[in-house]
């Protein structure tokens, strides 16, 4: 971590997939190097001989049979999509 | 027998109908018209529908008079949070961006609770995707306190907890990933347990940071809780993470355990962050209870408290801004009509920027950059690396005492509007209760007094999966108390 945290709104906004307005990028910049700088009291801690924690109780290995339960119509999963034909999501068009 | 039916605990409606003496259509009808006459000033649902419920009763009715109940929650109405499916109702999670969803298939907790008889009740308000503390964050428009109106219910579940409290449910299902069940349970006055990390199924529960989410029970007493829990806990092939342990009879393993004499810890750093000293009040009074009781009192120490806020935002936004990329307008809902279609990932920002709320906004955002490139080792790993000190606190302190007693919020319910400008601040009125979830232990909020006329909940934290002694510990204070027959003026 840097000294004083700096987010590059614009870059991580794209990366995010989220579009702004200017008074968002604004506010949010802000606010977010505010957390940031808070967040930076991690520092304090040293924590080169710790493991990582991911889950808090270890499961390993979870396996299943590779066998079809409890299908679900094709109607039914697209039934969300905000357009479809023929059983297919529509989407715009991104190649010429 | 004088207290309306929609007040009464699920307990006692169990046994009302196990007697016929009370019919689930009857009961179903008092809260649907409980509902009715309060939900226009505490606004806990986001939808319901009232012919599918009566349906449901019927259903519960007939069942009992021809081959008898399924179980205690046959016929007893259960509100939803609506982050949860349930197959053929929308799911909006109080965003925008699912406003028109429907859900396709049922959560594992919700098809148990079918299983069992249990009337399902309507879509409880909540901050969108669970992001929040106050229930201020939700696209649906804002839930009150039903104690004070202008006051908030918590969040995110505070739809669910606001119900519970009003009458307008018997019980409710509600999701905490930091505290979200067991601070809206506190400043609504009711009773919510967190159980440990893995002992409910996620399946069908939309994913907010799936390493510390977990559903769980709220209710107005601690055998409601008990009850709940039962009909929603155990092993779930379809979540690889939930636990495989036997499930026991949380009521019977409670009341087994009535009148032992804990070992209850105090943890210093909580009760050095108290800025509310009548807040405060309730919780010494109740910490004296337990030592009158003959329980042995001790102060303990959890050092890493002070990074839990830090920790608990990097790792909650980090695994939300992964969990919530799903959402892109081409598979769910909301899709924005107008983009650059020169671009070809404009469709995704821009429908994402119409469907996300601020705080999401924000978190997701937060989230991406503390896991883009350069930045992962020193947040996102550091953050994990911190979580594994956390929960080794935890493990220290309990193995000198059973469960530890702390406040549930640094303070009753805030007036809305208050905290809404300053998210860091708003993020450190979680400081009691997200612990809980990096660590994956247990947690219940008790009702035990008020502050200005405002109910403060007690927190009673415990080891992991030994929920049935938090409910024990509960239990001896809530009998002792009067606190689950005090219900709000509406």
């Amino acid at each position: 971590m840097s000294e004083t945290p700096h987010i590059d709104i614009d870059y991580v906004a794209k990366l995010a997939r989220i579009n702004l307005t200017n008074d968002e990028k604004a506010k949010f910049s802000n606010q977010l190097d505010s957390i940031l700088g808070y967040i930076e009291k991690l520092n304090e801690l040293n924590t080169d001989e710790v493991e990582p924690t991911a889950h808090p109780h270890e499961v390993f290995n979870v396996w299943q049979e590779d066998v079809v339960k409890s299908e679900m119509s094709v109607e039914k999963a697209l039934s969300n999509a905000p357009k479809q034909r023929q059983n297919m999501v529509v989407v715009p068009k991104v190649v010429e | 027998m004088s207290q309306e039916l929609y007040y009464k605990t699920a307990s006692e409606l169990s046994e009302l109908l196990e007697k016929g003496e009370v019919s689930s259509v009857e009961l179903t009808q008092s809260v649907i018209d409980r509902t009715k006459s309060v939900d226009d000033r505490v606004r806990a649902f986001n939808s319901f529908d009232e012919a599918d419920a009566l349906f449901q009763a019927e259903a519960s009715d007939k069942r009992r008079s021809e081959n008898g109940a399924l179980g205690p929650l046959d016929g007893i109405p259960v509100g939803i949070k609506d982050v949860l499916a349930v197959d053929g109702q929308p799911l909006t999670c109080s965003s925008k961006i699912l406003e028109n969803f429907v859900s396709p298939y049922d959560a594992t907790c919700i098809q148990k609770l079918k299983q069992q008889g249990a009337v399902l009740w309507g879509r409880l308000n909540m901050d969108e995707f669970a992001m929040g503390s106050s229930t201020e964050n939700s696209a649906m428009g804002l839930t009150s306190n039903p104690w004070n109106l202008d006051c908030v219910p918590g969040g995110s579940s505070g739809g669910s907890a606001a119900a519970v409290a009003a009458g307008e449910t018997i019980l409710a299902l509600g999701s905490d990933t930091g505290g979200s069940i067991r601070q809206p349970a506190s400043y609504c006055g009711i009773v919510g347990l967190k159980p440990t990390y893995g002992r409910v199924s996620r399946y069908g529960l939309a994913a907010f940071a799936s390493s510390l989410d977990q559903v769980g029970p709220m209710g107005r007493s601690v055998a409601d809780v008990a009850i709940l829990l039962q009909g929603i806990a155990g092993h779930d092939e379809r979540d690889s993470t939930s636990y495989d342990s036997e499930t026991r009879s949380y009521l019977e393993s409670m009341n087994s355990l009535e009148g032992k004499k804990w070992k209850l810890g105090l943890p210093k750093e909580y009760f050095a962050n108290v800025s509310d000293p009548s807040a405060m009040e309730p919780i010494e009074k109740a910490v004296e209870f337990y030592k009158n009781l003959g329980c042995e009192i001790q102060e303990v120490s959890l050092p890493h408290t002070e990074y839990a806020v830090a920790t608990y935002y990097i790792i909650a936004t980090a695994e939300a801004s992964s969990n919530l990329a799903r959402y892109d307008g081409i598979r769910y809902t909301h899709r924005a009509e107008k983009f650059d279609d020169k671009d070809s990932v404009d469709i995704y920002c821009q429908s994402r920027a119409e469907g996300f709320g601020e705080e999401v906004k924000r978190r997701v955002i937060l989230g991406t950059y503390v896991l883009s490139s350069g930045y992962y080792d020193a947040y996102y790993l550091k953050a994990q690396k911190t979580r594994t000190l956390i929960r080794q606190d935890f493990l220290n302190a309990f193995e000198e005492v059973d469960a530890l007693l702390t406040p549930t919020s640094p303070g009753p319910a805030f007036k809305k509007g208050t905290k809404s400008d300053d998210p860091l601040e708003m993020y450190l009125s979680d400081i009691f209760t997200i612990s809980a979830n990096l660590a994956g232990i247990p947690g219940l909020s008790l009702p035990c007094g008020y502050s200005d006329g405002m109910p403060i909940g007690l927190q009673i934290l415990g080891k992991p999966f030994k929920e049935e002694e938090l409910l024990a510990i509960a239990q001896e204070f809530e009998d002792a108390h009067d606190y689950k027959n005090q219900h709000p003026n509406l």
